[in-house]
């Protein structure tokens, strides 16, 4: 009876003690290489700051725009601050769920005096959106293919040119990035492919320059499972996003090499949902006026191959913490990559994403 | 002596009340008392099981947002018929302009534009484009600064789907889910190239009854030797086939594509044999194949425990006695002991069959693009395109198809001729 007690007393004493020391704050990303630059770059730093402070680590991004809504419905929202893309930034601003950022009073300004406004410049997509970096899609192939006879795609069309490059490709399982390069490949001029995306023949269009590959396409919903087929040799090309290209080729040295033409550029940033209590907001707001700044954007790019979102943090990107090689020519935004880029269309596909994607997907089951 | 003629009157019980009534009134007292009993757990299977489940599914008619947040323009367009051909007069819009800016201030405008977005694509950004410049709109001619603002407003085709979507509910979200649509002329089916919900309901229901068959073959015998073996091996089989329940289900998932993937184990044996040549691999995964295959791994165990419970309760001198009468080892099995497993099939196949139409992990990940079921369209409803009356109904209809089905069970078989042991 008495070592009963003695154990239940120690768990409720210790129960009190650590509720009473640690504020806790749940910060929600994407989990894996991603959520791990992410903790090492602002999250440690953070906590070093602020003793006392515990930041738990969600990795549900990927459903955060479904339980956000559910979240607010029931009327407690349990998350502090969410790292969503773009697209879902605008979504969730339209639904009301995520709180209005004044770049001004609520972002830190460059060192050199330059305003937040400016320094993100038009990558504040939204008004409830704190970009934090710059990834992009695009394709990694494996260079021991016998079949290309020692050629190498340079060109995103050859993903179309079944002659030259045979083999199985791997494309992601929904109609954004696929019908814009859809179009490219079948000429349409750049500048031009989303006032012909808007009509029904410019996606059936598309749509039929895609089935020309079909067969030969794997289709992929998840970021890794096109770096495990290339790894594997299931397929010979494939899409995803950069920085797991750049873990396959650098962190496990496969034999594979990226193809950066007509890359998509998109944005990885945070939100901060509607709902909090004061406390948790400011709190919240703290946050991200401190892993927002130059030098946190520019710490990131140590552990994982994005690019800052921030201009003023490009010239501060220095070298991998791990494996030592200079980063620069590793981001989608270096310029010998990024000669021929797209930028995410958000207003075209926040109107139509759910239209074309109804037709895409008709298209793929049959 | 005792008067055995016929019974003058009805049967009166010991304290003068007719037998009928006083037997009426046991029964009741003993049902009121079951039910006293198990109160607590039906109010509780009501509070966390019913209700979210009937809110969720309600959501499929549920269109209160669009007549709540614009009141006004809702009631002025009810003089306004799309036959017309031309976009509503200056009093809707001053009633979308009064709307709008009470909307904008509650910061409801977007919402109300994403919903409409579903019915019409376009919408989205014209709600979130004019939210912004609803402050600065000037008294009077509504109509043409709207139009100025976005000349959206100028379409037919977006004041019908406003006007069509006026009401509390709607049907919009079933007729979707049945590849139909709403137009001025009545209910037409859409066009080919949309349509995907029946067909994907079909395949989920073919692939469903695939995946139940091919477990009722491998389960079958299985749950026949468990039955019959010796207590101890029969027990260490068992942990062997509960061994996978104990495993998560993505890495069973991920174990059958390096299998079975045209790289994979499976394939460099057989190329390694000499079987199959290296360019033309068998292509077992990111398929239906694969999905049938993948799935009877992870369903098997809920089709051998049911069978192995209702065979473990057969006595074996039933077979033995059949033998001895004459019957050949096939006769005596089929006639004899087969019948009697029959409600451990029932309730085998209900549960596997069930699952496997609910389930969208896995075809979601080895399915490919023809081994995925309409579960996967729902959970893309659910937690990307946000639009949940949508995948409400789709869950309904899945809901009602289960039901049907169940139905057509209990007529051919008999519900109460399924056992779990």
């Amino acid at each position: 009876m008495k070592l009963t007690h003695v154990v239940l007393g120690a768990a409720a004493a210790a129960l009190l003690s650590s509720a009473a020391l640690a504020e806790e704050m749940t910060i929600v990303s994407w989990g894996g290489a991603y959520s791990a630059s992410q903790d090492k770059a602002y999250n440690q730093p953070y906590m070093a700051n602020n003793p006392g402070l515990n930041i738990i680590n969600d990795t549900s991004s990927n459903e955060a725009v479904a339980k956000l809504r559910a979240m607010n419905e029931a009327g407690n929202v349990t998350w502090d601050v969410v790292d969503v893309v773009a697209s879902d930034a605008m979504r969730l601003c339209d639904e009301g769920l995520a709180m209005v950022i004044d770049p001004d009073t609520m972002l830190a300004t460059a060192p050199d005096g330059t305003s937040a406004r400016e320094d993100f410049g038009d990558l504040l997509v939204s008004e409830c959106y704190i970009p934090t970096i710059v990834y992009s899609t695009t394709f990694g192939y494996r260079t021991d293919v016998k079949a290309w006879g020692g050629r190498e795609p340079d060109d995103i069309c050859d993903i179309f040119d079944l002659e030259n490059f045979p083999g199985k490709r791997s494309l992601e399982k929904r109609p954004i990035n696929n019908v814009e390069w859809a179009l490219m490949c079948d000429g349409v001029a750049p500048e031009d492919i989303y006032d012909v995306l808007s009509t029904p023949e410019g996606v059936d269009q598309a749509l039929a320059k895609l089935a020309t590959i079909r067969d030969n396409v794997v289709w992929w919903s998840a970021g890794a499972e096109t770096p495990q087929r290339l790894a594997d040799g299931e397929v010979v090309l494939g899409s995803t996003y950069n920085g797991r290209l750049f873990a396959l080729i650098e962190e496990q040295k496969q034999p594979v090499k990226m193809l950066w033409d007509w890359q998509v550029f998109d944005l990885d940033g945070y939100i901060i949902p509607t709902g909090l209590s004061d406390e948790r907001k400011a709190r919240a707001l703290d946050f991200i006026y401190f892993a927002s700044d130059t030098q946190r954007l520019a710490d990131q790019a140590k552990y994982i191959s994005y690019g800052p979102a921030r201009k003023s943090s490009g010239p501060l990107v220095g070298k991998h913490a791990t494996l030592g090689i200079d980063m620069a020519p590793h981001m989608p935004t270096n310029p010998v990559n990024a000669v021929h880029t797209l930028l995410y269309n958000f207003e075209f596909w926040a109107d139509n994403r759910d239209d074309i994607d109804a037709k895409f997907q008709a298209w793929l089951v049959k | 002596m005792t008067d055995m003629t016929a019974p003058s009157g009805p049967m009166l019980a010991a304290d003068g009340t007719p037998l009928k009534q006083s037997l009426a009134r046991a029964l009741r007292r003993q049902k009121r008392r079951a039910l006293m009993l198990i109160a607590p757990l039906l109010l509780f299977i009501v509070v966390t099981f019913l209700m979210p489940i009937g809110d969720m599914l309600f959501r499929s008619v549920e269109n209160s947002i669009v007549p709540d947040t614009l009141p006004l323009t809702v009631e002025a367009l009810k003089d306004w018929a799309p036959s017309s051909g031309e976009a509503p007069g200056e009093p809707v819009f001053a009633a979308l302009a009064a709307d709008l800016k009470i909307a904008v201030a509650a910061k409801r405008h977007t919402r109300v534009g994403s919903r409409l977005n579903y019915e019409t694509p376009g919408i989205s950004s014209l709600f979130r484009k004019t939210g912004r410049k609803v402050k600065k709109l000037k008294e009077g001619d509504y109509r043409e600064q709207f139009i100025k603002i976005h000349k959206g407003w100028g379409d037919v085709a977006v004041w019908e789907t406003i006007k069509r979507l006026s009401g509390k509910y709607t049907t919009s979200y079933f007729l979707s889910s049945v590849d139909a649509e709403a137009t001025e002329d009545g209910v037409r089916m859409k066009p080919e190239k949309e349509r995907i919900y029946l067909f994907l309901l079909k395949r989920t229901l073919i692939l469903s009854i695939t995946i139940t068959i091919t477990c009722l073959m491998f389960g079958y015998p299985l749950a026949w030797l468990l039955a019959n073996l010796p207590m101890r091996t029969s027990n260490l089989l068992m942990i062997l086939v509960l061994l996978p329940f104990w495993t998560s289900l993505l890495v069973r998932t991920s174990a059958w594509i390096v299998l079975l993937q045209q790289q994979g184990v499976v394939n460099n044996v057989l190329v390694a044999l000499g079987l199959v040549s290296d360019d033309n691999r068998l292509d077992m995964m990111f398929n239906a194949t694969g999905t049938v295959i993948a799935m009877t791994h992870i369903l098997l165990p809920f089709m051998i425990l049911p069978l192995y419970s209702v065979m473990k309760t057969i006595p074996p001198t039933y077979l033995r006695a059949a033998k001895s009468l004459g019957a050949t080892d096939w006769t005596a099995f089929w006639r004899v002991y087969f019948p009697q497993t029959v409600p451990g099939i029932g309730a085998g196949a209900i549960l596997v069959f069930i699952l496997s139409i609910g389930y969208y992990i896995t075809p979601e990940l080895v399915g490919g693009t023809s081994g995925i079921f309409i579960s996967n369209r729902i959970a893309y409803h659910i937690s990307s395109s946000l639009n949940w009356g949508l995948g409400a109904a789709l869950g309904v209809m899945l809901l009602v198809v289960v039901l049907v089905l169940y139905g057509a069970y209990d007529r051919i078989v008999g519900i109460d001729n399924v056992k779990l042991g």
